[in-house]
Parts: C-alpha cells; structure tokens; sequence
C-alpha cells in the first residue's frame, strides 16, 4: 500500500481525537479501508514499515487492544516489542518518564501507551523523540477506539454525518466515550449520551451531547447504540446500587432495542459483561457490529502507524519538500 | 548598628494609612522615624544614605504559610534556602508550617526550628506547630507549652480535622491560650480521588474533580465550631465563592474568625492546568474564573483577610509525573509580592489594602512583630520599584525546588532591597 494518495497527516503523533481536523480523520477511515483490503488477502504482510521499530508499552493489562496493535505493526512489516511495564520495572519503582527515557535510547519509531493516568500518552510524547500513539490514558481519550467505531460504522451505514448515535453506560470512566463523542461530532453525526447520572461527568450537557437518564427515551430513533462496559468495582452500590437493577435500567435487551429504529445497529469496545449491559441475544445477535469491530480495530492502528510514519516525512518529524507538518 | 536613611521614598505603611512621600530613617535595628516629617528628624551620625528615586518603601511581607523540607526533606528545602528565596522576594517573616518529618507537634521540634532558624536564617522564622499529636485527628498537642517554646499558630497543614469533636475542643482549648487555629478545610471523602476543580475543564481532560462543596461543608462546620466555641478561627486557604460568602456571613454576624488565600488563587484558574501541567496541580485546586474573581472581590472587601504564598516546595521526583499521581504544591515566596502587585497594577486592589493583606494583617493576627513602619517598630523592611518589569526564569530561582506556577510569566514590579531588623539580607 502506498502512501502517494493520501494526504500528508499534519501531527506528530497521535494523543486524542481533540485537535484532530474533519479531514485528518476522514484520511485515516480512509487508509484504514485500504487496510482493510490487506487483512483480507492470503499474504497480509506489507513492507510499508519494514525496518521500522514499534514498542508497545501497556501499564495495564489489555489483551485485545495489545494484540491488535502487534497485528497491525506485524502487518506493516514493522518490528515490534511488547513491553508489559505492569510485571517489570515500575515494580522497581521506576517513573513513566524514566521508562521513556531509557525506551527511546533505543531508538524505537513509535511508541504505544497505555496508562491508568490522564495525559500519561501526552506527558511521554514530551520527552521521547518518537511518535506516540496513545492505546488510552485513564478516562481521557482512546483515539483508536473511536476511530475504529467510526469506520465500523462508516462501512455498515456509508456515513457518519446525520445519524443518531447513542453511547450507553458508564460516561463517567470512559475514555472510549470521550473520543467517540469528539469525533462524531467531527463528522456530523448527533450524539447522545444514556446514563444513571451518578455515572455522568460534571459538564456533560455542555459536551456536544444530549443527556438522557432512560433508555427509553435515549434511544428512540437511534441509528446506533455503543454500549460501554460498567467496570465490576463501580457495580456493586457505589454508583449504581446492584447489576440487577443495573441490567433492569440500562442492560441493552431486545425489548429496549426495539425503542430504537428497525435498521440500529449494536456495538461495544469489549470485554463485555454479558448480563450487566448488554444480554447475550444481542451481543451475538444480527444487528451486532461487536466482531466487525475488533476486525477494524486491526486496520485503523494499521493506518494510523502508516500515516504517523508517513516517509514524506522525516526522522524529526518535519515534511519533506515544504508542505506544512 | 550602623544607621541607614531611606530617602525620596513613597512610604507605603497600612497600619498608619499612610501612602506619602518622605524619609524612612533606621537605626538599631528600628525605624526611628519615617513618613514626610520624617527628614526633620536628621539623620543619624554616619548613617547611609539611599535615595530610593522615588520607589516604594513597604512594611517587610509576612507570609503565613510557608511549607519546608527541613527537618525530613531537605533536598527539597531547608530554612536557610527558604530564608534566602524569602528575602529576594521582599518576605521578611515567614511562619513555617508544621507539614514536616516528623511533624512539629512537641516543644523539642519547635525549638529545632527556633535554633536552625537563629543559626542559617537571615529572615525571621515563626514555626507554627500541629493541632493534634502526629496529625492523627485525635489527641490535643500541647498548646500552651508548643506557645511557650515560641509556636505563633496551631495548624493541621495541608490535613483537615475529620472530626468536629476534636475540631471543637481545640478551638475551646485553644481560646484559653488566645492562640489562633488556622485551618485547611476539603473534606477527604467529597474530593475522593480528585484532583483539579470538578467541571467541564475536568471532564475533558479525564481528571476527576474535587467539587467546591469539599471545601465548603467543613469550613462552614469550622465557623459554626467558631462561633460556638469563640475560640480563634482561621480559615487558612479558602479557594471558593461560596467560601468567601461563608467568611462574610461570619464576620457579620460577629464570630472572631478571619480567612487567607493563596496568591496562586489569586492569580491563576483551572485553564492554566492547559495540558496537563503538574506545577498547576495545587491543593485546594485551582478554581473556574468566577472564583479567582471572587476572591478579589474578597480580598478587596475584607472578607479575606490575607495573602499567603502557600510556598510548597516539590523536586523532579514528585513533579514528573502523570498529573493525577503528582503532588500538589507550587513554591511562591519568591513571586509573592510581584503576583501580587497584578492585582494593584490592573485596578483591582489599592496598593494600600494588598499591603495590609501581605504585611499588617498577619502581623496583627497572629501577634508578630513587624507589618508597620511606625517608629520603634522592627525595621523590616522592603524597598520596591513597583514598576520594574521581570521575567521569571527557572534558572534564578533560589529555592531548591522549582516548582514554581509562574515560569516564564512577565511581572511588573520588582525587589530592590530587602532589610530585616535593620540588616540589609538581600539588594538587587
């Protein structure tokens, strides 16, 4: 695949979807689709990044999104290095930035957190000479999962702009909402958000969101409803008093599904709680998106390595051959 | 002692009301005379002259509340480190906070102090001492021996007493002794994990929020407390509109309470956190505008009654970190007394009243010497060009740590000379 008819992407690295343009993300659901295209041949191996070194460095467990980003640089052709800083050094006691320090004297091309902490990806990015994608940063952004929700959708409805999208659950914690309800808004799409509101943040209507507190009313007319996982330590009376109550309010089962328009189509960035939000008929079922999902997951980080590394550009980050960085 | 004439000087001294031109004459380590009158006095045999072109003369700042690393953590800051950025910025008392390790709860640490400060201090050092024994919230320390040993406050530092019962036998206790309590009041299951302002700035950025009501609930338990008990309250870091309404009601109604707010509240809101900026990362944490605006107000009506730095000292170790897991704290003795000057230099404080704030206000409140430039009093002294402009610079900075929330901010109005007890510990 090659870069030639792709706008140059003007960012060094890739923190959060806020300060992204409508056409930066444009080019990268584009890219992501010619992605697409190579996961989906026999020989899924490119020479794009051959050469190049990825370094994955995940503070938290996560098994889909670590995977997916290994996949993605293997497919390029890059060289790729799990670090899983949870069982090594910061045991040790040894701080984020001393960790980078040392990663980027060994001279990686790009660098993929995942940190506990807000602004963990932003912090690294200042002191590495290395492009960062940020795999999500406590409650603040997940740019590739929004990204990846977008071209699902992209792909399933053949737009963005002008659909209903409803993002049910757990608001407060989610990174995953933050970046979806940027980017939607980006592209033109009318977001909502459904929630107990002791699970929404300070602010939220002032967030390009329509607030609802029930299910019923929240999805009526959705064209998509983004279910978000209710992590177990927040279950249990806290913020909402019990799972059964929680699945009674807010699980998505066929009978709310319904409220919704006849052609919605259902998603979750996984793991999910089957029982909590959503019941196993509609995860499974036929307007499920959940595995087309995990499937996009692979090309977006494909195309957002691909652009970040784009060869018109130098090692310090600087077009080559005038055009703006 | 040699004798110094402060000549061509606008004397600026709240406790007089006075805001003239004239002579400033010290000797022996007092101000013998000072004010337009001043210069008919004469001046001493061999006495200096300086003629101070027309720049400000100021009772030497007092700031109230200022954490060290000494004993426990002096990488971070000793008193003499302290004593040497508190005269560069025109502070010529300092009260020390009782956050130290071990915390200043018994006579032998105040006496520690008392004795570091004697030996490598060139400014005066009041050490303040903690409410309760080990800042556990539970037993009294001992007020009257800690007054006796030479401790000016009693404060929990940067902890809340959870316990009103406590709360209320200190201030009864603390009434007998006439010693003020100085208190920071969040209450510790409200603010939970958070760690800037609660609102949409916080939402954005991920970062959970302390609401304003952390602050509030306890403080208006303190003032209840207060007027029960009428020991002497103060509110020691206030940071909330609602707050300074609380303090306003209070004072109408006649409760003995009084409130400081740090210069960073002053000065600064929750948008200078920008990108995640740990030196902005404050507790009580900075607030929206209409709150910055409210303390203002307060300050300017006597809601609040003084300016502090809030001087936290914090190293590389503590600072470099994802912002939710870095300390809270900037330094500021340096920076007080120009952060402070905005205020007066865009209209909305009088250059009297922010003076009464930073220097006669705390003298007066807690019974210190100095905050006056009344003849027989202590000269502590600060001779200031109010308009000199200055850019502060990591590399200048005296303290050992450099935390501080004004990097790189232009200022308007700068230090000349700096003069404790009649000695001369810092020109520019």
């Amino acid at each position: 695949m090659t870069n030639a008819p792709f706008p140059l992407f003007p960012h060094r690295h890739l923190l959060g979807i806020k300060g992204l343009s409508p056409l930066d993300i444009e080019t990268l659901l584009d890219r992501a689709d010619a992605a697409v295209a190579i996961s989906r041949q026999k020989e899924k191996k490119t020479a794009t990044l051959r050469g190049r070194t990825q370094i994955n460095l995940f503070y938290e467990a996560s098994t889909r999104t670590q995977s997916s980003f290994e996949l993605a640089g293997k497919r390029l052709g890059a060289d790729v290095m799990n670090m899983s800083v949870a069982s090594s050094s910061t045991k040790k006691g040894e701080t984020l930035l001393d960790t980078a320090i040392t990663l980027n004297a060994m001279r990686p091309d790009i660098l993929v957190i995942r940190h506990s902490a807000a602004g963990a990806a932003a912090l690294l990015a200042q002191k590495v000479s290395c492009s960062v994608v940020n795999a999500g940063d406590g409650a603040h952004e997940h740019p590739t999962q929004a990204l990846l929700d977008a071209l699902t959708i992209r792909r399933a409805k053949g737009r963005i702009g002008g659909l209903t999208v409803a993002i049910c659950g757990d608001i407060l914690h989610s990174r995953v909402a933050r970046s979806n309800i940027v980017l939607l808004n980006a592209l033109g799409a009318s977001v909502r958000v459904v929630a107990p509101s002791t699970l929404l943040p300070s602010g939220i209507d002032q967030m390009g969101v329509e607030v609802f507190t029930r299910m019923e009313e929240g999805l009526k007319g959705a064209d998509i409803v983004m279910m978000l996982r209710l992590q177990r330590e927040r279950m249990a009376g806290s913020l909402v008093p019990s799972v059964r109550e929680y699945f009674r309010l807010y699980g998505l089962d066929a009978e709310k599904l319904k409220i919704a328009r006849d052609d919605v189509l259902v998603m979750h960035p996984g793991p999910m709680n089957r029982g909590v939000e959503i019941a196993s008929e509609i995860a499974d079922g036929p307007q499920s998106l959940i595995q087309e999902q995990v499937e996009m997951g692979v090309a977006v980080r494909m195309a957002v390595m691909e652009a970040l590394l784009d060869p018109r550009r130098n090692a310090e980050g600087e077009t080559i051959g005038g055009e703006p960085a | 002692m040699s004798a110094v004439v402060y000549t061509n000087a606008r004397i600026v001294d709240p406790s007089r009301g006075l805001d003239e031109n004239g002579t400033v004459i010290v000797k022996d380590g007092r101000i013998l005379a000072s004010g337009t009158d001043a210069a008919n006095q004469g001046a001493p045999e061999e006495a200096e002259i300086v003629d101070c072109l027309g720049h400000a003369v100021l009772p030497g700042l007092i700031d109230a509340r200022v954490f060290i690393g000494e004993p426990g953590a002096e990488h971070r800051e000793t008193i003499a480190s302290a004593s040497r950025a508190a005269a560069a910025g025109g502070v010529t008392s300092i009260v020390m906070m009782p956050d130290t390790n071990p915390v200043i709860d018994d006579v032998a640490l105040v006496e520690f102090v008392l004795r570091t400060a004697r030996e490598t201090a060139s400014i005066n050092v009041f050490p303040s001492a903690a409410i309760t024994k080990g800042f556990a919230g539970r037993e009294l320390c001992e007020f009257g021996l800690l007054k006796e040993a030479g401790a000016v406050m009693l404060t929990e530092g940067h902890k809340t007493i959870a316990s009103p019962l406590t709360m209320r036998r200190a201030l009864t206790y603390a009434r007998d002794l006439d010693i003020v309590i100085a208190h920071e009041t969040q209450d510790p299951e409200l603010a939970s994990s958070g760690v800037m302002n609660e609102g949409l700035f916080a939402s954005w950025l991920g970062l959970a929020g302390i609401p304003r009501e952390a602050e509030a609930i306890p403080l208006m338990r303190d003032l209840m407390l207060a007027r029960l008990t009428r020991g002497r309250y103060h509110a020691a870091k206030i940071s909330t509109a609602m707050s300074a309404e609380a303090m306003a009601r209070a004072k109408n109604e006649g409760v003995n309470v009084s409130a400081g707010v740090s210069i960073n509240h002053l000065a600064l809101n929750e948008n200078d956190i920008g990108d995640y900026r740990t030196f902005f990362r404050l507790s009580p944490p900075l607030r929206a505008e209409e709150d910055r605006l409210a303390m203002v107000e307060a300050i300017r009506t006597g809601a609040i009654d003084i300016i502090i730095s809030s001087h936290d000292p914090q190293d590389v170790d503590t600072k470099r970190l994802p912002f939710a897991e870095a300390e809270a704290g900037a330094i500021g003795l340096e920076t007080l007394l120009s952060a402070s000057l905005r205020l007066y230099h865009n209209g909305d404080v009088p250059l009297l009243r922010l003076v009464e704030c930073l220097s006669t206000a705390p003298a007066r409140l807690l019974g210190l010497p100095g905050g006056t430039l009344k003849p027989g009093a202590p000269a502590d002294l600060v001779l200031v060009d109010l308009d000199a402009p200055w850019l502060v610079r990591e590399a200048d900075i005296r303290s050992l740590s450099k935390n501080t929330c004004f990097e790189g901010a232009r200022m308007q109005g700068r230090v000349l000379q700096t003069m404790v007890a009649g000695r001369k510990v810092f020109t520019a």
